[in-house]
Parts: C-alpha cells; structure tokens; sequence
C-alpha cells in the first residue's frame, strides 16, 4: 500500500518491527494469504479491512463487554450441556450435597446439582454462566444507554439501533428461559407466574399455556421445551443479529468524538491490525478473566438452598433475575380488582397492562426513538460525530425520563426487600410507587433539561470569558475578583464542533390563493414538537461573539496585570506552551 | 499547526488514508458530501490533528525493554496459572466441604482464581503490549456515504426491473395470485403440526375448572399426609394441606396417580386451612355452613399468577402472597384487600366424617389460581 510507506517508525520500539506492514518480501504469511487468496480471493476486502480504522474512547468499549461476555457464555453454556438434563423426569437425588440426599426432585434439578456437588469445575461454569448472563445484558444496557446520549443512533444508524433492541429483547428471553431450567423452587415460582401470564393473554391464552407445557401446569414438557429455545433457537437467532449489528458498524464505520481534525468525512483511529485487534482481543482475555473470578468467588444463584420445585411451596422475597424486575414491579403496583367480564369472557387488565401491554409497548417505543426524533428534526443528513448529552437536552431528558420509569418500576420489584431491610410498611410503598410512576418522569425530564441547559451556558462562558483558575486578584480599591483564562484552542474547538440547532417553523401551511398545505396540520404538529426539543437550547457563540469577548478580556488582562502590552495570561498558571524544539513527550 | 497536506488521491478508496502527527492529515480539500453536516468548523476553524507525540517506550530503550519484560512477565505467569489450575483441579476434592472456603468450596475458589487470572494476565499482557510498544501513531481514513452510488442504485433497480418484467408477475395475475394463496396456505400445515404439543384431550382446557376434591376427601397435612382432627387445630393455627387422594395408600383406597397428574393435581389442590374465632367470621352468602367451628378453608394458590400464597397473620386474618403481595382477608371470604389480585381465594367447603376428621363437602365451586379467558364460563357451569 502506498500509504504505509509514510510511516513514520524510526522511534517506534524495534520489537514491533519495521517491515510487518510493507511486506517488501512474501515471507511465510505472504505465502500462506496468496494460497488462502487463491481459493477464497478474500485478498479484496481484506486489503481495506485489516487496517480499518477504529476510534478510541472508553465507552465504545461497552457495546464490546457484551460482546464478549456472550462469548463466554457460548463456552460456558457448552460445558454446562455435557451433564446438564433437561428432563422433569422424577427421580431421587443421591448425589454428594447431603441436604438434599434423598430427597424426590426433576432430573433436571438433581443434574444441576451434580454439576454443582459432582462435576469438578461446574459450579465454576454455571456461576460463570449466570454472572456471564447478567453482565450481558447489563452491558448492553449501559451500551444502548451511551448510542442514544451521544446521538448515534441517528442517521445512518437507525437500523443497527433496532437490531440492538431485538438484541436486548432477545438477551432478556434468553435468561428467563436460562434460569427456569434448573427446576428449583425459585425458578419453578418464576415458570408459574409465566403460566398466568400466558392465560391472562386473551382469546387464545388459556391454549397458549396448554401448548407450551403440554398440558395443564406443570406437565412434564416445559423445562425439555425451554432448554431447546434456550440453547438453540434463541442463540441462533442472538448470534445472527449480532453478525449484522457488526458488519453494519463495520460498514458505517464507527462514530467518534468531535475534535481537532476530526470531522464528519473522516474517522481517526488506531488501524484494526495490529493495534485495534490486540486491544478488543487483550480486552476479551480481560472480561472472560473477570468472569471467571467473579463465578469463583461470587455465588449466584444456590438453587440447593431453593431445593426443588413444588408447586405448592413458596419462599418470601421471591424475585426474578434483576433485568426481569421491572415488569414485575408495574406488576406489583396495579391497583386491585382490575379485571373485567366481558360479554361471559375474563380479562385481566391487572396481569394484562404490566406484563403484555406495557412491556412490548416500551420496547416499540425504543426501537422508534431514531425515527421519532428524525421526523421531527427532518434532519436527512448522515451524522458520524457524536454529540455530548447536554448539546441535546431534549433527547437526554427523554432517556433519563425512561430510566427513571424503569428504574421506579424495579424498585417496585423489590418492594417487599425494600420493606424489610429499610423497615417501611410495604403498603405504603406501593401506594407512592403508584403515584411516582407517574410523576417521576415528568420530573426527571424537567430536572435532566435544565440540567443540561445549564452545562451548555457553563460551556459558552468558558468559551467567551475562559475557565476560572482559582488566581484571586485584588485591584488597588481593594475589590477582589477571580482571574478567568482563555482555554486552549483545541478545547475551545472541540467545545464549538456541534450544529446549530434549528428550530421548523412553519409559514401559515397556505399558498399564495389561501388554499392549506396537505399535511398542513402533522407540519404544525412537527414545528411544535421541534420547537419543544429545541427552542430552550444554548446555542455556541457566533465568531463576532468571540472575537468581542476576546478584545474584552485582553483588555481586562492588560488592566490587571499592569503591563504595557497584551499578556497570554498563562504567566499564571501551567498551560505555557512547550519549546517547539523540546521533543514533546505524553505524560504517562 | 502543523504542515497541512492534501489528503492523497486513494483517500476515499477505502484504505487507510494518512497518518496523523508529524504528517497531519485535513479533510479542507475532501470532497463535500451534501448528505453530511459540514458546517462544524465555525466560529473557530478546524485546527487540525494535533502532533504526534512519541512516548517513552519510543525514545528510551530502557523503557522500550522494560515493557517488553513486563509483557513478557504477564504472559509467564498466564502460562503459571494454568498450570496451578491443573494442580488444584486434581487437588482439591469437591463434594465433601463444599462450603468451606469462602461460601463455597476450595476446589471452585482456586480453580476460579487461577483460571480468572490467568484469562486476565493473557488480556492485561496485550493490551499492555498494545499501548507501550506497537505504533501509535492515528491513521486517518474517509467515510463514505451510506448510500450507493446514485448509478449502481440505478442498474440495481433496471435490473429488478427486468427480471420482473421476464418473470411476467406484472402481467399475469392469475399466476401471481395463486402463487401467494399456495404459499400463504402453507400456514395451515404450520400451525396445525404444533396442535400436538397438548396432544388429544389433553389440550382440553375445561380440566381448569376442576380439581381433585370431591364430597368426603379428607383433609391432610401437606408433607406428610395424615389427616387433620378438627378438635386438635388451636385457634389461630395455619395448617398448609392437600386432598388425601394425593397420598394413596390400601388403607384410603385411592388409587395410585403417575408422574405429571400427580404434578398437576399437587399444583391444583392445594389448601390453607386456618381456625379462627367463629365470631370473627364474616359468611358470604350461602357460605354458612362451609366452615367447622371456624375452621376455614381457602385454595392455597393466589388468584393472580397462581403463586401458592405463605404469609398469614394471626390477629388481621390476613394471607400474603410473597410474589406479588396480593391480600386476602380469609375471615371475610378471603376478600382483596390489598394487592394486584382481582378475585378472592376459592373456599372449599368444610364438614367433618364420623372420626372427627377435616373432610371436604365438594370440590371448589369456581376454578382456582389465575384468571384465564373461559374462566367466567367456567364458573357459571360450576354453579349450575
């Protein structure tokens, strides 16, 4: 490649070699990739590809935990398949753990219990799996959390942010079938719940239930029917999504931060090979590492402390898997006696509303999110710089508003924990979670937005009047005041890459004989809407702002420091630039 | 800033373009899209890559070898760990003591750490490798826009177009209607195959509305089976308990139930049964003489979900359901009180056999646990 000639290498550390890019001889690599290149003439997109170019921050490095996370639990969930049984067959146990000897339970349970107690390593790897399982889903979470802060589900990324949806859906599926399988009392309740669930669906509900379990519950045939959408049907399905989550950000290739030299037509990077590849392959080692010791060290999950599943025992605090909590919780919140009969037919809206209506509708709600905000924006272009959340407080207001609903609804979920170790009356929990679900939201929207407002006024003072340095001066009439300084030209362009926000407006929606626009009223509806996302927000200052509040502050500076001519100010403080001859050196 | 060069000419080719620092790269010249936004540069321009800076690894090869022992260190006591989970794999026996170190066993505790450890110092080695001593010098390459290029969406749509066109589906709407119909019917066999997954009468749902109780079944204790004198219950007593028939035996004559009937049977008749002081009870209709010296008897299983409900309290005659916390008030027919439950507990009818035992007068009179689509039926054809 003709670029890599350019290279500067004459003080790179000699271990990393000097030729490995140029290639100027076909060494044993050479002659293996034109063999490989000869049958799979993959030479062509390898050519752009090895050296693909990947930004650095550290929260690109989120969406990567899961990725690697659900590695791991491929290898784990393989280990677990060899002597895992998903039968609910009827045996007595007999195996090493003494409390449960003789005692009547599943095949499947009583081989959960072997790999726990018999297998060497299986308890390792099934609290591997579940830990695996949880960092997951949480880390796709948190990465679903920075794509919509930062703005890059936007165009031309809307599609790659409903695959990560169905990811996250598919993820939540995915450990619910997981945990019911070991047939323990906790899971059984989980299953049982699951049960009513299914019937409180209307019309076809009731036969749903049937269906799945084969019968009336419990039956004999979920737990053999969840392990195969369990270890097969779902993870196939995850595993394709996944591929087509990666070759979309493989082909818009990734977003970064706005920076000197970094624009919306470039992306700057370390190259996939060797720098990028090392770093998310160390980085796998890394999470896989954590993983292992946290299933060392952590128990998760102790079903033998559960015992077995018995449909006509309980235990109190009985909760599902953390990410399962929130539906739980509007679950647990809905008034009583929310149930109607209609025309001779049973509908639950107290099951119904919780778990079939409001769920899936937040999950719509999500996927829409890029193309709600595209609408009303009627922004078209492609955007591959991403905004902080405060440049955007409108959009950041709407994600905290959901997290609040979802974080009050989870700590629905745990009303009854929360009620014993802070020792409330569980009631009155309730009674305020059913007010707060509401009123949450609003709040934090209103709370987040101005919030944000502030930061973006924070960030034109630094622009226009510089940072506070913490100097007070005190002028000969003895008033004190605090010394401002210019902030360097590459902050103060990284603070001034972002758009100007643009509020729709529309003109009256008629033409020249008076006649309405078609559309005329949705256009008014998304000048509205755009006006409501956009009108409050600080906009940067203009460069004649700039320039005044410069002159300003030279002249301040010339009065303060009594000196004849203009100063940098930086007299004061650490932020002198080096001696261009002084070989520049970083600081770690 | 620095000397500012054109991007080259295989810029937008796709492959790495330039490389940041000492030769900075500037996109002024690059082609302007008119998809993207460009108007960032403004009020300040664009200063351009920033220079790059050499580290210590680059220019002390004191340095340099240090980090190339320290990689080399991590990646030694990878290969140390392994080898220890080797030896605590053949150690440590599990099993017996399982709980002893840390809540749990050595053998998981060690195999845990030195496995963990030695994934982490693999991980730690290369990205440390990575940051101190392969290039890091930034590469700078163009994006391009999403969409393709306005002449291949062009040929990709006269070629869609053609072979409709010689495929003839534009112009031969029997053909094309049929064809739908074929394939769209093909969702018959599709859902029909899965019709088997309740296979025959097993899918009638009409079994909901029935349990295991019949006239004369006694009451037994849950766990062990025997049946409950009415003159042994305190007041205030609680007893969780099951239909006799669940317990065969030569002496009962019930006959002897399989596996998932069993299951299913267990899920369905399950019962609490409380005395309280008569007094305190409220009768519902045609409820009065369903109880034993207040005696009481209520399905176990919450009429919510289906949880089996756990948490009585004596002086409220409350139950709580630890699932969702749906209460019920059993002196008052078991009445919502609090909770997301819509429907009271199913009481069971009470009477006592010429031995003093607790025994049922009929099965419940409404289906028990979670409410279903038919469940209303259900209960008109109990009650007729």
């Amino acid at each position: 490649m003709s670029s890599s000639s350019r290279i500067d290498t004459s003080k790179v550390a000699t271990t990393n070699g000097t030729t490995a890019a140029t290639a100027s001889k076909p060494g044993r690599a050479g002659s293996l990739a034109s063999w490989a290149d000869e049958r799979l003439g993959l030479g062509t997109a390898m050519k752009k590809n090895l050296r693909k170019v990947f930004p650095d921050h550290w929260s690109f490095m989120l969406g990567e935990i899961a990725l690697w996370s659900f590695v791991v639990l491929l290898l784990t969930g393989v280990f677990l398949t060899l002597w895992f049984n998903p039968s609910m067959g009827h045996v007595t146990y007999e195996g090493s753990y003494d409390q449960l000897r003789g005692i009547g339970m599943s095949e499947s349970m009583a081989s959960t219990l072997h790999i726990s107690f018999d297998v060497r390593g299986g308890l390792l790897m099934r609290q591997m799996h579940h830990w695996a399982a949880m960092i997951f889903i949480a880390s796709m979470m948190v990465h679903l959390l920075r794509v919509y802060f930062t703005g890059a589900h936007r165009k031309p990324r809307e599609l790659n942010w409903v695959i990560g949806c169905l990811l996250l859906l598919l993820g939540t599926l995915e450990g619910f079938t997981g945990y019911s399988l070991p047939d323990d009392l906790l899971s059984g309740t989980g299953v049982r719940a699951a049960d009513g669930f299914l019937k409180a669906t209307p019309v076809v509900g009731t036969y749903m239930s049937f269906m799945l379990f084969g019968g009336e519950f419990p039956g004999e045939a979920v737990i053999p029917r969840l392990y195969i959408i369990h270890v097969l049907l779902i993870p196939g399905i995850l595993l394709a999504l996944i591929a087509a989550h990666m070759l979309l950000l493989v082909y818009h290739k990734h977003t970064q931060w706005p920076g000197p030299g970094r624009t919306e037509q470039n992306v700057v990077g370390f190259p996939m090979l060797p720098v990028y590849a090392a770093k998310a392959g160390g980085f796998f080692f890394m999470v896989f590492g954590v993983i292992a010791i946290m299933g060392g060290l952590l128990t998760i999950n102790p079903v033998w402390k559960f015992g077995p599943y018995d449909p006509t025992k309980v235990t109190a605090g009985s909760q599902p898997d953390w990410y399962m909590g929130w539906p739980d919780g509007l679950l647990r919140i809905i008034p009583s006696n929310w149930e109607t009969v209609l025309f001779g037919y049973t509908i639950s809206w107290n099951v119904m509303i919780p778990i079939l209506i409001v769920p899936p509708l937040m999950l719509v709600l999500l996927m829409l999110l890029p193309f709600i905000e595209g609408w009303i924006t009627g922004d078209k272009r492609e955007h591959h710089l991403l905004q902080r959340p405060r440049n955007a407080p409108t959009r950041t207001a709407v994600m905290v508003a959901l997290m609040t609903f979802y974080g009050l609804a989870w700590a629905a979920g745990g009303n009854d924990i929360i009620a014993i170790k802070l020792d409330l009356s569980i009631n009155q929990i309730t009674y305020f979670m059913r007010v707060a679900i509401f009123l949450g939201p609003v709040l934090a929207f209103w709370i987040t937005r101005r919030w944000c407002i502030s930061l973006q006024r924070h960030d034109n003072e630094k622009l226009l009047h510089g940072y506070e340095t913490g100097i007070i001066t005190r002028s000969p009439d003895g008033q004190y005041s605090e010394r401002h300084l210019p902030i360097s030209g590459t902050a103060a362009y990284t603070l001034t890459a972002r758009d100007r926000d643009e509020v729709l407006s529309v003109d009256g929606g008629r033409d020249a004989a008076g006649v309405p626009a078609p559309n005329s009223r949705s256009e008014k509806v998304r000048a509205k809407l755009s006006s409501w996302m956009f009108s409050h927000n600080v906009q940067k200052p203009t460069a004649g702002e700039l320039e005044e509040a410069h002159h300003h502050a030279q002249h301040e500076a010339e009065l303060q420091s009594g000196l004849d001519q203009p100063v940098d100010g930086h007299q004061f403080d650490d932020h002198r630039q080096r001696d261009a001859d002084q070989v520049p050196l970083r600081d770690h | 800033m620095t000397n500012q060069t054109p991007p080259p000419d295989n810029a937008d080719d796709g492959t790495p373009a330039e490389y940041a620092g000492s030769t900075a790269a500037t996109t002024s010249s690059a082609a302007i899209d008119p998809h993207v936004s460009t108007h960032r540069a403004e009020p300040i321009p664009d200063p351009g890559l920033p220079e790059h800076t050499w580290r210590p690894t680059d220019v002390d090869p004191r340095a340099e070898k240090r980090a190339e022992r320290q990689v080399a260190a991590m990646f030694g006591a990878a290969m140390l760990c392994s080898v220890l989970f080797v030896v605590a794999y053949f150690t440590f026996d599990i099993g017996d003591n399982w709980d002893t170190v840390a809540g749990l066993g050595a053998s998981t505790v060690t195999l845990g750490l030195t496995l963990g450890m030695a994934l982490l110092l693999i991980g730690i080695g290369i990205i440390h490798w990575a940051r101190k001593l392969m290039s890091d010098h930034e590469l700078v390459e163009m994006r391009h826009p999403a969409a393709s290029p306005p002449e291949d969406r062009e040929a990709t749509v006269a070629a869609l177009n053609a072979g409709l066109d010689e495929s003839g589906i534009g112009r031969r709407p029997l053909i094309r209607n049929t064809m739908i119909g074929a394939v769209g019917f093909l969702g018959l066999p599709a859902v029909v195959a899965l019709r088997d997954l309740a296979p025959g009468d097993v899918l009638d749902i009409d079994r909901l509305a029935h349990t295991i109780w019949e006239p004369g079944m006694r009451l037994v204790r849950d766990v062990v089976g025997t049946p409950i004198l009415a003159s042994e219950m305190e007041m205030g007593d609680l007893i969780n308990a099951a239909p006799e028939a669940l317990f065969p035996s030569e002496e009962n004559g019930y006959p002897e139930l399989h596996g998932v009937e069993e299951q299913v049977e267990k899920a369905k008749g399950a019962i609490i049964i409380v005395r309280m002081n008569p007094d305190d009870i409220t009768p519902a209709e045609g409820r009065e003489k369903w109880t034993v010296d207040g005696i009481i008897c209520y399905s176990k299983i919450c009429t919510h979900v289906g949880c089996p409900i756990s948490l009585y309290e004596r002086t409220t005659h409350h139950v709580l359901c630890p699932c969702h916390q749906s209460t019920f008030d059993l002196a008052d027919s078991a009445k919502v009180v609090f909770g997301p439950a819509a429907r009271p507990l199913p009481q069971l009818p009470l009477a006592v056999d010429e031995e003093g035992y607790l025994v049922a007068q009929s099965d419940f009179t409404e289906p028990i646990g979670a409410s279903y689509w038919e469940r209303e039926k259900h209960e008109q054809q109990l009650q007729d």
